[in-house]
């Protein structure tokens, strides 16, 4: 392993970091935003629109991320939809994540005890009340697991990226191999980038899991 | 549209055996991950000091690691590290298990620390001995929870080695490739045709097993 190397190559993944934390994290938002809207819809059984919401979310979650980039990136063109590589990546992670961000949310709300919203009702809450105070803090709490893991995912999934010539980390680290063929030094330094992008929020999830467990149990 | 280049000799053959490469190596690798998977989630459930922090760095290791990061350090790192020169479907198998294990393991993991200590008491007070709780009250519970996740796990691997051909593996989505840059002239509209034929494949290959997933963890909840 040369470290010259490697220190002339660092501003190169910095700046492919970058990018990848920002496409990453504007999709995790919109995933989120479409989970949530998506996972009322459902749970509410809102006419219509929760049929949609399901043929949405069974169409995102049987599909590879990266056909879904190759369709929206190369096909939709020549049907006149142009879309930047920036924003399909983007659209593309946040249509793909809100499908799974959906199901955590769903599965949040579903949880929540019919006697708890019975009490609150009870206790003369009006509904809005009712949602802000029980349902909601309930079912997020409940969802958070599912919502950490959803991100890490997301987060990962960013890799594909390269396949529509977003310069990301893996666009960068192949096209050093490619042109220098200092592959050791590439991978490792792909390696390295990984672990930064991804190492916080895996522990951060496992410490936000520990604090939400508890407080759901009561203790 | 684009649609009519499928029809033009065998391209529709060309993109369906192109699909049959990628569901080949996710078979593959589930099978190995579903064997390998057990093992170590048994290992893991039985909390062997030493042992356990070695399967749990490897299951952050899984954790974290992009797949594709995975792909390209086994397919490239070994050429140049070990002089070794795999073959990309070698590769993209080693991968896909490697991280199909570590799912499996610690789906395995889940379901055995899931099973009540009460199960195990009641068992011995019926005076079975530890031989029949396993077998009879201990494992097929297990089973009733793994299969479904394990069917799962097999939709998830198929979604995955859409990744291959960034390796060079030539599945559908490189045949679809193909085909559109070969029809360049004739139809330039080929992508659009292409690429939502092979989102809607991707659809008809993992929907039925998702909902058969779903079907048997609805079916078999208590």
């Amino acid at each position: 392993m040369d470290f010259e190397v490697i220190h002339s190559y660092i501003p190169l993944y910095t700046q492919a970091f970058l990018l990848t934390i920002k496409i990453g994290w504007i999709g995790i938002v919109i995933a989120v935003v479409i989970g949530i809207a998506t996972a009322f819809l459902q749970h509410f059984k809102v006419p219509v629109l929760a049929q949609i919401a399901s043929v949405y979310v069974e169409i995102f979650r049987n599909t590879p991320l990266l056909v879904q980039l190759f369709f929206i990136y190369f096909g939709l063109p020549k049907v006149g939809i142009m879309i930047p590589a920036e924003t399909c990546g983007a659209a593309g992670l946040g249509l793909l994540g809100g499908s799974y961000m959906a199901e955590g949310f769903r599965s949040g709300l579903d949880a929540v005890s019919k006697s708890q919203t019975e009490s609150a009702l009870a206790l003369g809450m009006t509904k809005v009340q009712l949602f802000r105070y029980v349902i909601f803090p309930e079912a997020f709490s409940l969802s958070v697991p599912a919502v950490v893991a959803n991100v890490i995912f997301l987060l990962k999934e960013t890799s594909v990226f390269s396949a529509i010539s977003l310069m990301d980390l893996m666009f960068t680290a192949k096209d050093l191999i490619g042109l220098y063929y200092n592959t050791t030094e590439a991978l490792f330094l792909l390696v390295i980038f990984y672990i930064i992008m991804l190492l916080p929020v895996s522990g951060l999830g496992s410490l936000i899991e520990k604090k939400t467990h508890l407080r759901t149990a009561g203790v | 549209m684009g649609f009519e280049v499928l029809l033009k000799g065998n391209n529709m053959l060309r993109l369906w055996q192109g699909l049959l490469v990628a569901l080949k190596i996710s078979l593959l690798s589930v099978v190995i991950s579903i064997a390998l998977g057990v093992v170590l989630g048994i290992l893991m459930a039985l909390k062997l000091p030493v042992l356990k922090q070695i399967l749990r760095a490897y299951l952050e290791v899984v954790r974290i690691m992009p797949q594709m990061v995975l792909l390209f350090l086994v397919y490239f790192g070994t050429t140049k590290a070990m002089g070794i020169n795999l073959q990309a479907e070698t590769a993209a198998v080693i991968v896909f298990s490697f991280w199909g294990t570590a799912e499996m393991a610690d789906l395995v993991r889940g379901a055995l620390q899931g099973i009540p200590k009460i199960q195990y008491e009641s068992s011995m007070s019926l005076g079975l001995n530890t031989y029949q709780t396993y077998v009879y009250v201990i494992i097929p519970q297990i089973i009733r929870r793994m299969i479904p996740l394990s069917i799962n796990l097999i939709t998830r691997m198929i979604k995955t080695t859409s990744l291959v051909m960034m390796i060079g593996i030539v599945e559908v989505l490189k045949v679809g490739q193909q085909i559109i840059e070969a029809n360049r002239k004739t139809s330039p509209n080929a992508a659009f045709g292409v690429f939502a034929v092979i989102f809607v494949m991707y659809f008809l290959a993992c929907w039925p097993i998702s909902q058969l997933s779903k079907y048997l963890e609805k079916k078999w909840e208590n």
